[in-house]
C-alpha cells in the first residue's frame, strides 16, 4: 500500500528524516518510535504533504501513485488520514458540519454521491458509539474547549467517520489518561481491517498494549536504526532508547 | 416567509427591473455643480411640494457651513462637489443583445453567485424576455399590501402622496444637520424607497429596494424612511448580492427608520457596490447616514449588514433607544480584500429605562486592506438599567491587512451593565492545513472558516439572503490566500 524508499525531508534547512525506507502492506500495523526528536512527527508530516517540510530526495508510493505529487488534500481523498499530536481549533465551525464537508469532498473525488443530511447522520451516530463520544460534542466548534482526550477522541471519530485506507497516528497517546487511552485505542483497534493499515507513532510503550503492531521500527536521529515485531517494543521501554545510541554507532560505522 | 413568496419577489424583481418605476420626469440631467438654482431646478423638476424645497435649501446653507469630516480611518483623495451632476433622468443603460456581449469577468461572478440567467440579464443590462405573467404578480402584491393599510412607494411618491407622513418624519431621526454627508443628501437627495406599516400590522412579506428600484436609478443619494406604527411589523431588505457598477463615485445615502409603541423594525443589507480593482483603482465611496429611532415603549431595531464591495465604506447603523424597554441590535459582516477600506460601526444611544442594545460586529480584512471598527455605547443620566453587549472580532487573512478596533463608551449612569469583547485573529497556516487533510482543499477551507466566523451574523439574516451572503463572501475573498 505504501512504500517509502530513501526519503530525505528538511525544515528551515535543517535535514531531519536522513533516508528512511519504509514498506507497508495492507492489514498491517506498524509501530514507529523513538526518542524525542528523532524524526517521527515530521515523517507524519512529511506523508499528509504539510509544505513547511521539503522533501530533497527519495519517493513515496501509495498504491502505485506518487504521492509527493499530489496535494494535502488531494493525499486525503486518495485515503491518507493523519490524526495530529495537537488538533487545532476552529471557532464557530462545527464539529459535524467539517465532517460532513469533508467526507461529501472526499466522496467527490471519488465520482462517489453526495450524502444528504440524513444519509450522513447516520453514519456519524454509528461512528460515534465506537469512539464513546458525547452527542453534545458535535455541536459544538472543532475542538474549541476540547480537554486533550476530547480532541484525540475527536480525531479518532473524524477517522471513522473518513474510512481511510491508511491512517497515521501521531502521538495520539500523548496526554491521555488511562481511560481516555483506552477508548482511543479501542477505536482505532475496532476500525482494524485487511484493507486497511496504520502508522502508529508513539514515544511510550503502553499504546502498543492496546494497539497491537505487526511490526515496530525505531526511528533515531532521522533513520530507522532497528525494525522488529511487538517485542521489540517491549526491549524498548526496558531498556530506554540510550541502547539503541551504539546500534546506530554500529549502523554508521 | 414562504417559498412561493419568495419566488414571486424574484419575478417582481425582474419585472421591475425590466421597466423600472414610471417617471414623469421630461429634463435629461442638470450641469455640473451645486448651488441654490441647482436644488430649485431639482425641486421643480421632481415636482415636489414648496415644504419640500424649503428643506431642502435649508439643508443647502447648513452644509455650506461644514467641512467634511476626517476622523474616520480611512484616505482618498478630495471630492469635487462642483463636478458632479446632482441630478440626471433615469437613462435607459446600453441594451445589449444577449449575455454573449457580457464582459466574462462579470459573468463568471455571477455563475459562482449563483445568480440565474433571467438575473444575470436583468443585472448587465440585456433585454428580458417576459417569461411570466409580470403584471399579475405586480398587482397581486400591490393588493395585498394596500388591504394592510401598507404604504411602499417611492420617496419621490411619498412626498407627493403622503405628504403629511413625510413632513412629520422625515430628517427626524436624521435632521439636515446631522453631519456632512446628511446635509448633502438631504439638500439633493434623489429618491429612495418610503414605507409605512400601519398600526398593528405585521407586514407579511419581507419588502425589498430589490424589486421596486430600477438599477440605473438608484441614485447617489438615495433617501429611504421607514416608520412602523405602533404594534406594527416590517423587516426590509436593501441591496443585492450581485456586483453593482455605477458611473457615480460618490454616493451618500441617509436611511432613516422609526418604531413606535410596540413596534418593531428589521433592516438586512447586503452591499456589494463594485470595490475597484485589483490595485485600488475607481471603486464606489459610500458615505451612509442610517439611524433607527426606537420612539416608543418595547419597541426595537435591528440592523444586520453584509458590507463587501465599495472602495471606501464609511458607515454606522444606529438606535436611539428613546421608549422604555426598548432595544437596538447591530449585526455587522464587513469584507475588505485588495485596497478597500472599510470604516463601519454602530452607535446605540440609550435614553429610556431598561433599555438594551447587542452589538456583534466581524471584520475580515485579506490583502492590503484596512478595515476598523468603530461603535459608541452612550448611556445617559435618566436611563436606568441600560444593558449593553458588544462582541468585535476581527479576522485577518494574510499579512498585509489592517484590523482596528475604536469602541467609545460613555456611561452616565451607575445602574448600566456593559460588556464588550473583542478579539483578533488569523486564519492560520495550521488550521488551512488541517482542513486540507481532512479533504477539503485551500478555498474551501477559507469558506469554512469564515463562514463559521459569520456566522452568528448570517443567522440573523432571512434565509434566502443568508445563502447568498455565504457566496458572496466566499467570492469577495478569492484569491486572497495563496
Amino acid at each position: 500500500m505504501l512504500e517509502i524508499k530513501n526519503l530525505h525531508a528538511s525544515i528551515e534547512g535543517k535535514e531531519i528524516l536522513k533516508g528512511i525506507s519504509l514498506k507497508i502492506n495492507a492489514g498491517e500495523v506498524h509501530a514507529i518510535m523513538g526518542p524525542n526528536g528523532s524524526g517521527k512527527s515530521t515523517l507524519a508530516q512529511v506523508l499528509a504533504g504539510r509544505k513547511e517540510y521539503v522533501v530533497t530526495s527519495g519517493e513515496v508510493l501509495f498504491e502505485g501513485k506518487n504521492l509527493l505529487d499530489l496535494s494535502p488534500e488531494d493525499r486525503a481523498r486518495e485515503g491518507i488520514f493523519l490524526a495530529f499530536q495537537y488538533p487545532v481549533e476552529i471557532p464557530g465551525v462545527s464539529n459535524t458540519n467539517l465532517l460532513k464537508t469533508a467526507i461529501n469532498e472526499i466522496r467527490k473525488y471519488r465520482g462517489e454521491e453526495q450524502l444528504d443530511a440524513m444519509e450522513f447522520l447516520t453514519i456519524l451516530k454509528k461512528k460515534m458509539k465506537l469512539v464513546e463520544m458525547d452527542q453534545s460534542l458535535l455541536s459544538r466548534a472543532v475542538n474549541e474547549g476540547f480537554s486533550g482526550g476530547e480532541k484525540k477522541r475527536n480525531e479518532i471519530l473524524q477517522m471513522a467517520v473518513l474510512e481511510p485506507k491508511l491512517s497515521i497516528l501521531d502521538e495520539t497517546d500523548s496526554g491521555l489518561d488511562i481511560d481516555a487511552l483506552r477508548v482511543v485505542a479501542n477505536g482505532v483497534t475496532k476500525l482494524r481491517s485487511k484493507d486497511t493499515a496504520s502508522i502508529v507513532v508513539t514515544h511510550y510503550q503502553r499504546l502498543l498494549n492496546y494497539i497491537i503492531p505487526d511490526f515496530v521500527h525505531v526511528l533515531y536521529n532521522g533513520r530507522i536504526v532497528k525494525s522488529g515485531t511487538k517485542e521489540l517494543a517491549f526491549e524498548l521501554e526496558e531498556k530506554g532508547y540510550d541502547w539503541l545510541k551504539d546500534q546506530k554507532e554500529l549502523v554508521e560505522g | 416567509m414562504s417559498s412561493t413568496e419568495v419566488s414571486t419577489i424574484e419575478e417582481l424583481a425582474n419585472k421591475e427591473y425590466k421597466y423600472g418605476f414610471v417617471s414623469d420626469i421630461e429634463a435629461d440631467s442638470l450641469p455640473l455643480g451645486l448651488n441654490e438654482e441647482i436644488i430649485c431646478r431639482l425641486s421643480a423638476i421632481k415636482k415636489e411640494p414648496e415644504f419640500m424645497l424649503e428643506w431642502r435649501l435649508k439643508a443647502y446653507r447648513h452644509w455650506l457651513t461644514l467641512t467634511e469630516p476626517n476622523w474616520a480611518n480611512i484616505h482618498y483623495d478630495p471630492i469635487d462637489y462642483q463636478a458632479i451632476s446632482y441630478y440626471s433622468a433615469p437613462k435607459k443603460k446600453p441594451k445589449l443583445d444577449s449575455l454573449d456581449e457580457v464582459d466574462p469577468e462579470l459573468r463568471k461572478t455571477y455563475e459562482k453567485l449563483g445568480i440565474s440567467l433571467e438575473e444575470q440579464k436583468i443585472f448587465s443590462g440585456v433585454a428580458v424576455d417576459a417569461v411570466f405573467d409580470s403584471v399579475s404578480v405586480a398587482t397581486t402584491f400591490k393588493e395585498k399590501l394596500s388591504e394592510l393599510g401598507i404604504i411602499f412607494c417611492s420617496m419621490s411618491e411619498a412626498i407627493k402622496n403622503h405628504s403629511d407622513l413625510i413632513k412629520q418624519y422625515l430628517g427626524s431621526v436624521v435632521p439636515y444637520t446631522d453631519n456632512y454627508f446628511a446635509s448633502l443628501n438631504a439638500a439633493v437627495f434623489s429618491d429612495g424607497s418610503f414605507a409605512y406599516i400601519p398600526k398593528g400590522v405585521r407586514c407579511p412579506m419581507e419588502l425589498s429596494t430589490y424589486f421596486r428600484i430600477n438599477a440605473a436609478n438608484t441614485g447617489q443619494f438615495e433617501r429611504t424612511l421607514i416608520i412602523a406604527d405602533e404594534g406594527a411589523y416590517v423587516s426590509y431588505l436593501e441591496g443585492c448580492t450581485a456586483p453593482m457598477r455605477d458611473e457615480n463615485q460618490l454616493h451618500a445615502a441617509v436611511v432613516e427608520l422609526i418604531a413606535l409603541d410596540n413596534a418593531s423594525v428589521k433592516y438586512s443589507t447586503v452591499q456589494n457596490w463594485y470595490p475597484g480593482d485589483k490595485n485600488g483603482k475607481g471603486g464606489i465611496y459610500n458615505f451612509v447616514t442610517k439611524r433607527g429611532l426606537c420612539k416608543g415603549v418595547n419597541s426595537k431595531i435591528s440592523w444586520t449588514q453584509v458590507e463587501t464591495g465599495s472602495a471606501i465604506t464609511w458607515k454606522y447603523p444606529s438606535c436611539i433607544l428613546q421608549g422604555d424597554n426598548s432595544s437596538g441590535e447591530f449585526y455587522s459582516v464587513a469584507v475588505t480584500n485588495n485596497y478597500q477600506q472599510a470604516d463601519t460601526g454602530t452607535k446605540m444611544v440609550h435614553i429610556g429605562k431598561n433599555t438594551s442594545s447587542t452589538i456583534v460586529s466581524k471584520g475580515i480584512s485579506a490583502g492590503k486592506s484596512n478595515n476598523s471598527y468603530r461603535g459608541q455605547v452612550k448611556i445617559i443620566k435618566k436611563a436606568e438599567n441600560a444593558r449593553n453587549f458588544s462582541q468585535c472580532d476581527s479576522l485577518l487573512i494574510g499579512d498585509k491587512c489592517g484590523a482596528h478596533t475604536f469602541p467609545y463608551l460613555e456611561i452616565n449612569n451607575s445602574t448600566a451593565q456593559v460588556e464588550h469583547e473583542a478579539t483578533t485573529s488569523k486564519i492560520g497556516d495550521d488550521q488551512i492545513f488541517y482542513l486540507n487533510q481532512r479533504g477539503i482543499a485551500l478555498e474551501d477551507a477559507i469558506n469554512l472558516i469564515v463562514n463559521g466566523y459569520c456566522k452568528e451574523v448570517f443567522k440573523e439574516l432571512p434565509m434566502e439572503f443568508a445563502v447568498e451572503a455565504q457566496k458572496l463572501l466566499s467570492v469577495s475573498l478569492e484569491g486572497s490566500v495563496g
